[in-house]
């Protein structure tokens, strides 16, 4: 504990410190010399190409790609055109930048996924150098050809090539270059040695570096930090020069009296950095420059390797890695030598309290004193959070649960927290899983990150653990890695269709979020058809499933998980497919089997394909609607020919259908128009598409009394029908004689009244006085007053003793009618 | 806007501002200015949710109707179709887009499908070679429409149509969807119930649906209790009964289209105006009708017979509101005064409007017709000769009065009777035929596949037995003050209510024996609530049930659910949704086949 600050050097007013992550487990012959490196930030993985001594196709160069620890992942002899770059995506991808411009990438697991080209005028002039940068649209790609040209690419999975303009005057590749995002652009800075340019879509603006003392020399070396914001740049004098990457400002220029140029220049910076640096690394040497002109110098043994990270450098090298960091505000605080700060006391409290020595209460109560309790607990939880060490970290929170205990009302959601964040980075610190994660880094990855990079790895039972442990919902945490673990096995093509399936269906269950349909299409990818059928069976929605089946030719199984889905559109997308693919018979017969995919099509056929439809019915025997297809049909034909011969088919299918009824009536309609073409043509009377009343009505309309009379008899016309239609019709024509005559040929089955009140409508009063007295008794008081005669109202209503139509009489009297009122009402008393 | 939305038991404005938000965000991927092309059937219902301000906001300039040829030119960067997913719309909108290529290219096309996309639709447009000339291919999810505050309606006119004549259960799915949106908003549902083949095949897709997506489970407490799922063939009288509320006779006379009707504009001439407008106004009044209108509110449920009486009682309290000017003397009174003056003279408008109403429907119920056409159904639902040919029908085709009149009367007889005799049925299709033409013959076939018409099998008749069991016909229906549901139709209580009314309490059992009579599957299903969301009720706190009537609800059945849910024992309130609203004439009408209209 004593030794906390042993690895601790001073620079300026701050520490760095370097500490050991991991021994490294890999066992590299040669070290790291005369390989291409390339390992990621967060603790990414490291990618090695080894160059053979004497290239020639029997001594292909290794890829080998090892965990941050050095556990070996992968590693294949390298078969393609020469490499001159490596570098990771931000989602653990592999991409090999070769000469000829083409760019592979690979897996973590070495397997090739896909490749993009940098443009076919590259495959000329070849790739000098390449740069692989990460920006928030993803990573990208920046190239310098043969011919000086700068070609970029800012997403590598939305891919635009952009070539950007001419450097004037290069020639060959630059002294040095640095891929920049500003202003959500992409920017890249280079220097011809003498001069600086700044390229971007459009210009290459020649630039100076504010303050750099003229002696200083040409530019050597060029390093951005990890958040694009400041710039380093190093000249052949050995002068150091720094300042924000929008060259408007000067921080500090520091000569290092180095003249050889370095092998690798990188920012160490953290965020709230008191002291930021840059790390400079030659053969033999490492030498921490810090903005502040103090410098701190580590010799090295052994081949190195930089890795920015956002809170520090990684070091590797070819037996070890190390973490050189600026040492945290809150750590030096607390672990200085001879630190009053409350963090410090509060660990001193606890420490004697564990010795069971008196002093702690007189620590504590020192704390107290200033009320710093809380501040003290936040800063050991804080401080816990940065350091590696598991033990450090131990007592540091052992520190703050005994500092909580003094105090009422802090909250224990940091310390909670930050417990169980520990726990997570300790577990995947471990050498076996190989994620040097510090705090800081982890809070940016957030996460979700880490768990995917997790999956990637495939360390599934860890990230399930994690998710357990860390309560995050099933549909963000266990089913998400679940499903990566789910459409990783259906790849293992050691495992029979069965026993993945199985598997499956025991690990996943129903776990909510994980769709067996993605996963099946995973194994169709993998040539699983039947594996993926199987996968098919466990999904719940069956909407899911119906494209896949399609794609795998599965259209009947397609059909019926359509059905079941309830969405008829997903139905008739299946239906439409199937009457492509299958001969018209089998396509019928599968319809037939499922009765609502059946009525979709039919009703499809409605609107769009008529013909179709009647071949449908055809097929089913469904006589009844065949016939009523032939109605339907029969009115689309102008040619009445056509249209008989419409009908009679109805007429047969309704026999079919023992539908007696409609066959009938289809036949007297056949009738009718025959009937009614012979009249159009014999007297132009205008009849076709008339019903027969219609018909009736108008040949009554015509005075062709005997040709209406012939159709009533023929067509069994109900007499009142006719009655009413030929009362009215002769009325209207004001045929009074006509219709007298009518109404006497035999008794009216809808009485008289109606005579009259037809009459009066036409206003003749004259004609229905004549028949009145046919009215039935019951009517006749309506009948007297329909042609406002009261006094024969009141007559009829006396005779007839009725009180509510004398009531009724009465209330059609007016003042004048005063000898009829006092007779009606004499009638009404004389009868109480 | 839609405060009215708001006031009920549960806010259904949610819902609305749920749909309007989606709609905002769609009209900003499209940026710039921009037409709308509409299908003409969704301009009803969109009107609903949004008003033309909402779209000017979102830099809408222009608006057309969906029709073939050209598109009418707009400096405009997109156009935006609205449509249903239909084939024949496609077709159209491809012809749009050719006719278009040629005159300008810059415009931007744009595809929203209402209410859901549809492979084959795409498939058509991209057999027509147009699909990769749309930017924007969405869908706008409208299913269930806020329509009143306790109203939602999906505003889907062919549900009854497709889902018992062409076996298409689209109008389910939807309704399926629309219910989970609703529980997304409003918390899952617990409890289940429902009557019809129709309410099984929603609940299942809904319980499927919720095992599709378990684990995204919202964390809302539930608002609605209980959803009641009727098929609307369970209960084919109640529509086919002329409604005798104030709402209900509006939209039986006039027709109730998306909240609006248009009526007659005689009796709405202005009548204080100056001389010059003396002219009648030939275009026909439009009015909106919902809840946010007090007065409407208050007497849109009544028995038509009550409405008079609550129009002169309205008409003294707001003359004495007017004449309170009178009396206010101190400055402060007559602000006071004057502040609620706009108030009280948009009461006074909305009651010259309805008394403008009541008059107009006054002069066609007092008529003789209307009386008489009442008292034959009168007797067919109190199962007066049901089994005999009706002399009034007679007469009437005789008259050559309207078609579905005629069929509004015989389907109910036949529903009274559980079907015609042979013989009667035949006498009745036979005069149809011959009155009003062959052509009705599949108009008659459809009715029969929907069983409203159909031939007697069994001599025994359930009808009575449902009527008697369920208390369907009230002798003694109090029109002023009504103490049952029956006042709706002044006497006869709807079944689909009475069903409702039953569940509540005493509970289904009780009447198992006439569910069995009734066609379709009874059911109940639980929906696991997530731990923690159960309800703790309050004592006397009122439960919530969302009636949900697949193929359709008449205004006179919603009213007799406001009044359950305004009982005082009751201890339920309701919400009522359906696909559509109807009355007897537009549902027949929506079972018509009419040759004529395909030939051309």
């Amino acid at each position: 504990m004593t030794f906390i600050t042993a690895n601790w050097n001073p620079l300026g007013e701050a520490f760095y410190r370097k500490s050991e992550l991991y021994e490294m487990c890999w066992n590299l012959r040669d070290g790291l010399r005369d390989c291409l490196v390339a390992a990621a930030p967060y603790g990414g993985p490291i990618a090695l190409l080894r160059e053979p001594v004497r290239r020639s196709p029997s001594s292909r160069p290794q890829l080998e790609i090892y965990s941050a620890s050095g556990v070996s992942i992968a590693s294949f002899p390298w078969k393609s055109g020469p490499v001159v770059h490596l570098g990771w995506t931000v989602s653990d991808e592999l991409l090999c930048i070769q000469e000829d411009g083409s760019v592979l990438i690979y897996d973590l697991f070495g397997s090739f996924k896909r490749h993009f080209s940098m443009g076919q005028e590259v495959v000329q002039s070849q790739v000098l150098e390449a740069k692989v940068f990460h920006s928030p649209y993803g990573t990208g790609v920046a190239i310098v050809t043969g011919s000086s040209r700068f070609i970029m690419a800012t997403n590598i999975d939305d891919l635009k090539l952009r070539r950007l303009p001419e450097v004037p005057g290069l020639q060959g590749k630059p002294s040095c270059w640095v891929v920049l995002n500003q202003d959500r652009q992409t920017k890249v800075l280079l220097s011809t040695g003498s001069e600086l340019y700044i390229l971007d879509n459009t210009s290459c603006t020649a630039v100076s570096l504010p303050g750099l003392a003229p002696q200083g020399g040409s530019i050597v070396h060029m390093s951005v930090s990890f958040s694009y914001k400041y710039l380093a740049v190093l000249t052949d004098s050995g002068h150091l020069w720094t300042g924000p990457s929008h060259l408007q400002d000067k921080m500090s220029e520091v000569d290092t009296k180095k003249l050889t140029p370095p092998k690798q220049m990188v920012w160490c910076r953290r965020p709230k950095s008191q002291q930021p640096s840059v790390v400079l690394m030659w053969d033999r040497l490492l030498m921490v420059v810090g903005v502040c002109q103090d410098t701190i110098q580590f010799p090295t043994e052994d081949q190195c390797v930089l890795v920015g990270e956002m809170d520090g450098v990684r070091i590797i090298s070819s037996t070890n890695q190390e973490l050189l960091q600026e040492v945290p505000l809150v750590c030096q605080e607390i672990f200085k030598i001879a630190s009053m700060a409350p963090g410090a006391l509060l660990l001193e409290a606890h420490r004697e309290y564990e010795k069971s020595s008196q002093k702690a209460d007189e620590y504590l109560r020192e704390i107290k004193e200033q009320s710093m309790l809380g501040e003290a607990v936040s800063q050991c939880i804080e401080a816990a959070g940065h350091e590696y060490d598991p033990n450090t970290q131990k007592s540091l929170m052992r520190a703050a649960s005994f500092g909580k205990c003094f105090l009422t009302d802090f909250s224990p959601g940091q310390f909670v927290t930050t417990c169980r964040e520990l726990r997570v980075l300790n577990s995947v610190r471990e050498s076996s899983v190989g994620l040097p994660l510090t705090h800081t880094q982890f809070k940016q990855m957030t996460l979700q990150v880490l768990i995917d990079r997790l999956v990637y790895r495939q360390f599934y039972p860890l990230a399930i653990e994690m998710c357990r442990y860390l309560k995050i919902p099933d549909y963000q945490g266990v089913s998400r890695v679940l499903k990566h673990w789910a459409s990783c096995k259906v790849q293992q093509k050691d495992l029979s269709d069965e026993a993945i399936a199985r598997a499956m269906c025991a690990k996943v269950g129903d776990s909510p979020g994980v769709s067996y349909s993605d996963i099946a299409a995973k194994a169709y990818e993998c040539g699983r058809t039947e594996l993926a059928i199987k996968l098919l069976d466990f999904e719940a929605r069956s909407g899911e499933q119906v494209p896949l089946l399609l794609k795998m030719k599965r259209s009947q199984l397609a059909l019926s998980k359509a059905v079941e889905s309830g969405d008829t559109d997903l139905v008739y997308t299946v239906v439409t497919y199937l009457k492509n693919e299958m001969n018209r018979g089998d396509f019928f017969m599968t319809l037939r089997n499922q009765p609502v995919a059946l009525s979709l099509y039919r009703q499809f056929c409605k609107l769009q394909e008529q013909e179709t439809l009647k071949d449908l019915y055809n097929q089913d025997d469904d006589h009844k609607e065949l016939a009523n297809y032939y109605v339907t049909a029969s009115y689309r034909e102008k040619r009445l020919e056509s249209r008989l011969s419409l009908l009679q088919s109805a007429v047969d299918e309704y026999n079919k259908a023992k539908n007696e009824f409609s066959a009938k009536a289809t036949e007297e309609e056949m009738r009718l128009l025959r009937f009614q073409r012979k009249l159009d043509d014999e007297k132009g009377a205008g009849l076709l598409e008339l019903s027969l009343q219609a018909t009736m009505e108008a040949l009554l309309a015509l005075g062709l009394y005997k040709q209406a009379e012939q159709l009533y008899r023929d067509f069994r016309v109900p007499d009142k029908r006719y009655w009413w239609l030929k009362l009215k019709s002769l009325a209207e024509k004001e045929e009074w004689d006509e219709l007298e005559k009518f109404s006497k040929s035999k008794k009216s089955p809808i009485g008289y009244l109606a005579f009259v009140e037809v009459c009066m409508k036409s206003n003749n009063k004259y004609e229905a006085k004549k028949y009145v007295s046919k009215v039935t008794p019951e009517q006749r008081v309506k009948a007297h007053l329909a042609i406002s005669d009261l006094d024969g109202a009141a007559d009829a209503a006396i005779e007839r003793k009725n009180d509510s139509e004398i009531a009724t009489v009465l209330s059609r009297c007016s003042a004048a009618d005063r000898l009829l009122i006092e007779r009606l009402n004499r009638a009404s008393t004389a009868k109480k | 806007m839609a405060a009215h939305l708001s006031y009920g038991r549960v806010n259904l404005n949610i819902l609305r501002e749920a749909a309007r938000k989606e709609l905002r965000e769609f009209l900003d991927k499209c940026a710039g200015s921009k037409a709308i092309v509409w299908d003409e059937y969704l301009t009803g219902p969109f009107g609903l949710i949004a008003q033309y301000s909402l779209l000017k906001e979102h830099e809408v300039e222009k608006m057309f109707t969906l029709k073939s040829g050209k598109l009418p030119s707009a400096d405009v960067k997109n156009i935006i179709f609205f449509v249903r997913p239909r084939l024949e719309l496609m077709d159209i909108i491809a012809e749009n887009v050719f006719s278009e290529d040629k005159m300008h290219s810059s415009r931007d096309f744009h595809i929203l499908f209402v209410p859901r996309r549809s492979m084959l639709c795409e498939q058509r447009l991209k057999e027509q070679g147009v699909l990769a000339s749309f930017v924007n291919i969405d869908e706008y999810i409208l299913d269930l429409i806020p329509y009143d505050g306790d109203l939602l309606s999906m505003e889907y006119e062919s549900a009854f149509r497709e889902c018992y004549l062409e076996n298409d259960q689209t109008s389910l799915y939807h309704t399926a969807k629309g219910l989970m949106t609703l529980q997304a908003l409003y918390g899952t549902i617990p409890q289940i119930y429902g009557k019809g083949d129709c309410a099984r095949h929603v609940a299942n897709m809904m319980l499927r649906m919720k095992r599709e997506f378990a684990g995204s489970q919202n964390q809302i407490l539930p608002v609605f209790d209980t959803l009641l799922l009727l098929d609307r063939n369970i209960d084919l009288l109640t529509p086919l009964a002329t409604q005798l509320t104030y709402e209900g006779l509006i939209d039986e006379i006039y027709g109730i289209t998306n909240g609006y009707v248009k009526l007659p504009p005689e009796k709405f001439a202005q009548k204080k105006q100056g001389e010059a407008s003396k002219d009648l106004p030939t275009e026909s009044k439009k009015l909106q009708l919902n809840s946010a209108e007090e007065l409407y509110a208050e007497i849109r449920d009544k028995n038509f017979n009550a409405v008079g009486a609550a129009l002169s009682k309205k008409a003294k309290i707001i003359s004495a509101a007017f004449e309170e000017r009178h009396n206010a003397k101190t400055v402060g009174e007559i602000k006071q005064f004057v502040s609620q003056l706009p108030h009280m003279q948009a009461a006074r408008s909305s009651l010259a409007n309805h008394t403008s109403i009541a008059e107009l429907i006054k002069d066609i119920t007092t008529s003789e017709a209307f009386f008489e056409n009442l008292t034959v159904e009168q007797e067919f639902m109190t199962g007066v000769d049901t089994d005999k040919v009706n002399t009034y029908i007679e007469d009437c085709i005789a008259q050559k009065d309207p078609l579905i009149k005629i069929l509004r009367l015989m389907c109910m007889q036949s529903v009274c009777n559980n079907g015609l005799k042979q013989k009667v049925f035949e006498y009745y299709k036979r005069e149809i035929l011959q009155t009003y033409g062959y052509e009705h013959i599949l108009t008659l076939n459809n009715l029969e596949k929907a069983s409203l018409l159909k031939l007697q099998t069994s001599s025994r008749n359930n009808y009575p037995t449902i009527r008697k069991t369920l208390k369907l016909w009230m002798e003694d229906a109090n029109e002023q003050n009504p103490n049952d549901i029956s006042y709706v139709y002044s006497g006869y209580a709807p079944l689909s209510v009475r069903l409702t009314q039953v569940l509540a309490r005493p509970g289904w059992r009780s009447i198992e024996e006439v569910l069995k009579l009734l066609p379709g599957p009874h059911f109940e299903e639980r929906q696991q609530l997530p731990a923690g969301l159960h309800k703790k009720r309050q004592q006397g706190e009122n439960r919530t049930t969302l009636v949900f009537f697949l193929g359709g609800v008449s205004y006179a059945e919603i009213a007799a659910l406001r009044f359950l849910s305004q009982m005082e024992d009751s201890g339920m309130e309701y919400i009522i949704a359906t696909t559509k609203l109807l009355n007897g004439t537009t549902w027949i009408k929506s079972l018509m086949d009419r040759p004529e209209s395909q030939i051309s």
